[in-house]
């Protein structure tokens, strides 16, 4: 495992109990790594696995087998409450309807992330609704915002904690394709000026295409695809 | 406070300003739950010792046969009405006996717009004899007891505006409607503020009394009317009570056996405060059932925190997993919760003090139009500590179910849909 990649998956796999009382294999990922910086998209149908697999990359879920290390530490040995902490610090998620809180501000949604991480950081929370063009609406609620305006608000949130790596999961799914395209270039921006690797999972083509490497979920599991890349 | 901590109460005042009309009403219902349990507890306790220790600056009143508790209401309360009368000679016979360091006679029977008019003589108002309890004339002097003269309580000053000066036509009995007597008497004095009955009451000369148009003397069973100028024999005269203080207790326990287990003609209610307490005591199964509506409704306050905040849980599912996915831990998820619960229970503890003090000055103006009693609107009694603090115990112990909810839930279930 080379230093330089912040996530390494190793023969991960995960299922769940099917109503018919067998079980059904959701993710099998024989190897993926990404380097630190590095911007990938994940892709494949529905029903393949895409969104487990980011929650166990954010130890959200703990995989059955396998080892997933992020920024040097395989968190699928870690216990819950560590695995919290761990995420807190370390992954930014930007979620594909946002999910922000609608009782918080804007300012307060992006604070927040970094409370849980133990430091609050509401001058960095501020400085990046500011970089994102967010500095006049700090203390707008979510519902007072434009869909646009609120997308910006969770890249923001996913990087208040400068993590090393940021997952999206189909980050531009509820935005019309002119919104859809500066989501993505603004995501995509804010993790290279943040120096945070990003794995974007879309089954949207035009996204995906806009990414130099892709990882098919369909071939991650054949040890002759290599894992990595497309 | 850690950046945690500092999140887990932004998280709290946020619920409960976003679901806002369910914690006033929680709050609220609480509140009221609250006070009442204070004020049945606070304020039954607090009448309980004023009515039966600070009442009255005397030990025992001697009256009729008949009931302690009706001598003790007409004679020291100035309620109902008198068990009736004893001869003069029994109030001088008591006056001498060794130990009784006051003896005052008590005529009753009249009054004036509503407040009644005792008889007596002037060492009512003499501290020498009646000590730091002794009611003390604010403005003007004293009666002279050979003139009709009438010395005011405060209350009775306070609401009918009379002053020294003023005359003042007694009416014949107790209500407020009774027939005016003839006699004009002039207001000397006005007392200072006692808090006890007798800030309630007007005092004249006992021999007025005697005097007053309409009243019949049957001190030896003969009815005898008092004529102008004509000297009123001691066989004739008659009492309604005479209020007493003693040397000593043994003297109380001395007269009690005399005068109510040996004796026939006569009751000696002693001391005064036993018998305002045993009043009380028939009284309180009262009590138990306001307090026990009470508890109910504060167990209610309780169950509507647990049930607000249950419901809401349902609402609240796809929050907490977007909470857990920033980094927040389930148990950071229960104690915000129980924190909500907490502050909801707080808020109501403190609407809960705000109801009993209004409830305590709303019963304190209608004791002291009725009694003369006042309560203390600065009295402490344990349960105004115990009751706000057990309500806010209790609302947490309500947020732990609707807590273990939040605990519970699965972040992947409740974030974004499956690809």
């Amino acid at each position: 495992m080379s230093t330089a990649n912040v996530l390494v998956l190793r023969g991960v796999r995960k299922g769940f109990a099917s109503p018919d009382g067998g079980r059904v294999e959701v993710v099998d990922v024989e190897a993926l790594e990404l380097a630190a910086g590095e911007q990938a998209a994940l892709r494949g149908s529905s029903g393949t696995g895409k969104t487990t697999l980011l929650h166990m990359i954010a130890g959200l879920v703990r995989p059955d087998a396998g080892s997933i290390w992020v920024a040097g530490h395989d968190i699928a040995r870690l216990s819950e409450v560590e695995r919290d902490a761990w995420r807190a610090r370390h992954i930014g998620y930007v979620f594909q309807s946002f999910h922000l809180l609608q009782a918080f501000t804007a300012l307060e949604n992006v604070a927040l992330a970094s409370m849980f991480a133990g430091r609050a950081q509401v001058e960095r929370a501020r400085e990046l609704l500011e970089r994102v063009g967010l500095g006049a609406r700090l203390e707008y609620l979510p519902r007072k915002l434009s869909i646009g305006q609120q997308q910006r608000v969770a890249v923001a949130r996913a990087l208040v904690n400068r993590p090393s790596l940021v997952l999206a999961d189909e980050p531009t799914g509820n935005l019309d394709r002119s919104n859809a395209d500066a989501a993505l270039a603004l995501i995509r921006e804010a993790c290279r000026e943040s120096g945070a690797a990003l794995l974007v999972v879309s089954h949207d083509e035009r996204i995906v295409e806009r990414f130099e490497r892709v990882l098919d979920l369909g071939h991650l599991a054949r040890p002759s695809a290599g894992g990595v890349g497309a | 406070m850690s950046a945690r901590k500092f999140g887990l109460f932004l998280l709290a005042r946020r619920s409960l300003r976003q679901h806002a009309l369910s914690t006033v009403v929680t709050s609220l219902s609480l509140a009221l739950a609250c006070g009442l349990v204070m004020a049945v507890l606070a304020i039954s306790a607090q009448s309980r010792a004023a009515f039966a220790l600070e009442s009255t600056p005397f030990d025992a009143v001697l009256g009729a046969r008949g009931s302690q508790v009706q001598l003790v209401l007409n004679s020291v309360f100035h309620l109902e009405t008198s068990p009736g009368n004893l001869p003069w000679a029994r109030y001088l016979e008591i006056a001498a006996r060794p130990g009784v360091r006051a003896a005052l006679p008590y005529a009753v029977g009249d009054s004036w717009r509503g407040f009644r008019i005792v008889g007596t003589d002037e060492r009512m108002f003499d501290p020498r004899l009646l000590g730091p309890k002794t009611p003390r004339v604010a403005s003007g002097r004293v009666f002279d007891p050979t003139l009709r003269e009438i010395v005011v309580g405060s209350f009775v000053a306070q609401r009918t505006g009379v002053r020294v000066g003023d005359e003042i036509h007694p009416s014949h009995g107790v209500g407020e409607h009774g027939a005016e007597h003839d006699e004009d008497y002039v207001v000397v004095g006005v007392l200072a503020a006692t808090n006890t009955p007798l800030d309630r009451c007007l005092w004249i000369p006992i021999e007025g009394m005697f005097r007053m148009q309409g009243h019949v003397l049957r001190g030896d069973g003969a009815e005898f009317h008092a004529e102008p100028d004509q000297a009123i024999p001691d066989e004739n005269k008659e009492v309604s009570a005479v209020l007493l203080a003693f040397e000593s207790p043994q003297v109380g326990l001395e007269l009690d056996r005399a005068i109510n287990k040996d004796g026939r003609d006569a009751t000696l209610a002693w001391p005064i405060a036993r018998v305002v307490a045993e009043l009380f005591d028939k009284l309180g199964w009262m009590n138990r059932v306001l307090g026990l509506v009470a508890y109910l409704t504060m167990l209610v306050g309780a169950a509507s925190i647990l049930a607000s905040l249950y419901d809401a849980m349902h609402q609240r599912r796809r929050e907490f997993a977007i909470l857990r996915a920033l980094g927040a831990r389930r148990g950071q998820l229960f104690a915000t919760i129980v924190l909500e619960a907490t502050s909801i229970a707080t808020l109501g503890a403190l609407g809960g003090v705000a109801v009993y003090l209004g409830i305590l000055a709303t019963a304190r103006e209608i004791v002291r139009a009725q009694t003369g009693v006042v309560l203390e609107l600065s009295y402490f009694h344990p349960a105004l500590l115990a009751v706000p603090l057990a309500s806010i115990a209790l609302g947490a112990v309500c947020g732990v179910i609707p807590a273990w909810k939040a605990y519970r839930v699965e972040v992947a279930e409740h974030l974004a849909p499956a690809s």
